[in-house]
């Protein structure tokens, strides 16, 4: 009953987006104030049914209803709670639905607070913003429907993939969304203002916080699956360049170009077409990721259970935004003329160096991606495209930017010198050097990722600080400074904080990968070995019974000179509904290294296999990445970029210069 | 997320990655053995190098590159061996030549391009002369204003 219900709300959210996208439109089109009006309750009525979908959805997943198929599939009566709610997204049917709930989130989002928006335009954004939603309900029910019955209910379910079964499946799919989606409102805001004519230093303004607030989710996302890969999978990866993780990345990247280029849109009126361009790009991004992950065209180790009927339906959606929205571009782009005239060295030349370099890095990840399907289509040569070739196509671009970001950071708008700049940067240039010659002559004759990785960290982080230290001023005393410093707007800190968190993931993954140490034996029981600094003593095995699961777990002493640091209980599990093993890998979190271990098999001769890792530097990937979105929601939450700032506090908006 | 179903089919027994039995007795060329295998693709997974890969056949190639390492192969003489044997679906990084060329100029090609285009654009901006530069044009500077109030 309640399953039916839900079903009967998604018809009518397909409905009512359907309705959504037309009625808006030919009101925004003839100025008819009532059509244009019922954009804003058809948003919100749209959420609410996608609400009651996903609630009894999580109901039937909660209560094991079993006659449910997608519930039989995956889930299991024994399986932990969390796991039962997590479950609901934890496969394709579920993880649609998610996804229809955040486009319907952020289709009310800019109702709620699109308040200052000029009614077309508002009533345009949330007519494109209802026809993603319409294209992606008609997906769901026609190709993947959650709520199909069973004709005869099972006892028990399959239950959900083991590796799924963890706290990472809580969070790490809602944020890749609420990133990969909230990119459909910098689509909406581009065809909007493309249907409008009109792209300005306000567009740049409203189209901001979305992008902002997308880019932070995404990053969130992105550094949650890989720390996830990291500590689950059993040997510490932490990204692998499989097309799926390129399908997060790319939108990533492109939301980092349309972040920099919306601040000249902005502050400049220039890069006008570009931007809009790259807002189109940035979602097509997104569709396209959808597709690669649930088509299975190209072989992942992330796709869910495949069909080509999928695929080709995900195909024509992509194929009518990306290519709408880029013929709508191609006949509109001259409306929008650039305004700004700046100098060749000036902040602006520095904002499109940095685009330049994103869009071209993410289109060697692009085509890495797709080359194995191009290769074997075009040229009838079946070959792979892997690790190795991203590690040596991408990371110059990365290199570069690094080198160029604290510089072109503090150049000024219009026009600027670049010897003055640099002088004010000499402190961050030093320190960056001298540490590059300090872990060269350490390491000595090893690869030269260490060294580059710390100087690039250095560089960036200390820049970042010098940055924020500048907007201080020179003159008067330390205090005078310092209260200059705390009445900085935020989003010069979310400037600086994201910066350095650029600076200290690349310094942890230079760090990891340069020096890393890895040892594999057999060991028995009460042997002690050493791994660089550490001693490690196999203690104990023993099973111990789980939940849903049988589970061998080792008992691992680590000690350093004597002193015992901890005891750690790396298991391997056994999940015997689904009849898989997952390593659990024990992890000793450190701010300079991780101590890794993993247990293996049991020898015939006796003893167990045993892996351990030492992975230097390691956490300061996350962290970096922790900077990184932190430095968003600071921007995020700017006076001046308050979506709603306009309608509530509009006396003191007065003084604020439109730039 | 590792699809791990379909090395369960070829295993009854799963092992994890390289194996202690698997490795060589000379650390030099261990290490060797390991720079090879992450080159090198495991067939039945789905984007993992044998040196990650938990399938039996990922097992058997990791043996058979030190076994050539062994025989005295060089490095580029075993993925050249394993290529003739399986094909060049084996080589995780795709050679140079033949329409590879695509593949490895498309970074280079497209960083000139796109520099250019840049180089392009910014000189049309900093030679443009428009009036008013620094500000909106009042127009636009009193809709904001309007916006931002209301």
């Amino acid at each position: 009953m309640i399953a039916e219900l839900g079903h009967f709300a998604l018809i009518l959210a397909f409905v009512t987006a359907c309705l959504q996208t037309v009625v808006p439109l030919v009101g925004a089109d003839r100025r008819w104030p009532g059509w244009m009006a019922f954009a804003e309750p058809a948003a919100n009525v749209q959420f609410f049914l996608t609400v009651v979908a996903f609630a009894a959805l999580t109901y039937a997943f909660v209560t094991s209803d079993f006659s449910l198929q997608l519930v039989v599939s995956n889930s299991h009566t024994d399986k932990p709670l969390l796991y039962k709610v997590t479950g609901v997204w934890g496969n394709h049917e579920g993880s649609m639905l998610l996804w229809v709930l955040i486009v319907t989130l952020f289709g009310a989002m800019a109702q709620w607070f699109g308040g200052n928006l000029p009614p077309t335009l508002r009533a345009r954004i949330l007519a494109v913003q209802g026809s993603i939603g319409a294209a992606f309900f008609a997906f769901i029910l026609f190709t993947s429907n959650p709520f199909l019955r069973m004709d005869v209910a099972p006892f028990d379910g399959r239950d959900l993939n083991p590796l799924l079964q963890d706290p990472g499946l809580a969070f790490h799919p809602p944020f890749l969304y609420l990133g990969y989606v909230g990119l459909s409102m910098a689509f909406s805001f581009a065809i909007a203002a493309l249907i409008e004519g009109r792209v300005d230093a306000a567009w740049g303004r409203w189209v901001r916080p979305w992008t902002l607030a997308a880019w932070m989710f995404l990053t969130i996302g992105i550094g949650l699956g890989s720390w996830w890969a990291y500590y689950e999978l059993g040997w510490g990866g932490f990204w692998f360049w499989d097309p799926v993780e390129n399908a997060s990345f790319m939108p990533w990247l492109i939301a980092v170009a349309l972040l920099h280029s919306s601040v000249v849109v902005e502050k400049r009126e220039s890069l006008k077409s570009w931007t809009v361009l790259l807002a189109i790009i940035a979602f097509g991004f997104s569709l396209l990721g959808a597709f690669i992950t649930r088509s299975g065209i190209i072989t992942s180790v992330h796709a869910f259970a495949t069909d080509p009927e999928r695929g080709v339906f995900l195909l024509l959606i992509m194929g009518v935004f990306v290519g709408g929205g880029l013929t709508l571009f191609a006949a509109r782009a001259s409306v929008m003329e650039a305004k700004g005239v700046f100098g060749l060295v000036s902040r602006e030349s520095a904002l499109v160096a940095n685009n330049v370099l994103l869009v071209v890095a993410t289109f060697v990840v692009f085509i890495g991606t797709i080359w194995p399907l191009i290769s074997e289509m075009l040229f009838d040569r079946k070959l792979s495209v892997g690790e190795p070739f991203f590690n040596q196509a991408f990371t110059p671009f990365m290199v570069i930017l690094g080198l160029i970001l604290p510089i072109g950071s503090m150049l000024p708008w219009k026009r600027a010198r670049i010897g003055r700049t640099v002088r004010a940067l000499w402190p961050a240039l030093a320190l960056a050097l001298a540490v590059l010659a300090l872990v060269w002559a350490i390491q000595s004759g090893r690869s030269a990722l260490g060294p580059v990785g710390m100087m690039l960290g250095t560089w960036l982080v200390v820049g970042a600080v010098i940055d924020v230290l500048s907007r201080a001023g020179r003159g008067g005393n330390g205090r005078n400074r310092l209260a200059r410093l705390a009445r900085l707007p935020r989003s010069d800190w979310g400037k600086a904080v994201a910066h350095s968190g650029l600076g200290v993931t690349m310094a942890g993954v230079a760090g990891l990968l340069a020096w890393e140490m890895e040892d594999i034996r057999v060991v028995q029981t009460d042997e002690s070995f050493d791994v660089g600094r550490y001693e490690i003593t196999l203690r104990n095995v023993e099973q111990v019974q789980g939940p849903n699961y049988v589970s061998t777990m080792a008992l691992v002493d680590v000690a350093r000179g004597g002193n015992l640091i901890t005891t750690l209980r790396p298991e391997k599990r056994v999940y015997p509904v689904a009849g898989q093993p997952t390593t659990e890998a024990a992890i000793d979190n450190g701010f300079l290294r991780d101590i890794y271990v993993v247990i293996g098999d049991p020898q015939q001769a006796g003893g167990w296999a045993m892996r351990v890792y030492i992975k230097p530097l390691a956490n300061w990937i996350w962290g970096g990445s922790i900077l990184m979105a932190l430095g968003g929601f600071l921007s995020l939450s700017d006076r001046r970029y308050r979506v709603a700032a306009g309608s509530r506090k509009s006396s003191r908006l007065q003084g604020v210069p439109a730039e | 997320m590792r699809n791990i179903l379909l090395i369960l089919v070829l295993l009854a027994q799963p092992v994890y990655a390289v194996q202690p039995d698997e490795m060589l007795d000379d650390p030099a060329l261990e290490a060797r053995a390991r720079e090879v295998s992450k080159d090198l693709r495991c067939l039945v997974c789905r984007n993992e190098s044998i040196d990650d890969s938990n399938a039996e056949l990922a097992r058997d190639m990791r043996l058979l590159v030190r076994e050539r390492i062994v025989e005295g192969d060089s490095n580029e003489e075993v993925k050249e061996f394993l290529v003739s044997r399986y094909g060049e679906y084996v080589l995780l990084k795709p050679r140079f030549g033949g329409s590879n060329w695509i593949l490895w100029g498309a970074g280079p090609g497209m960083l000139l391009f796109a520099g250019i285009g840049g180089m392009l654009y910014l000189r049309s901006r900093s030679r443009a002369k428009a009036p008013g530069e620094a500000s909106l044009s009042d127009d636009e500077a009193k809709r904001l204003e309007e916006i931002m109030n209301r």
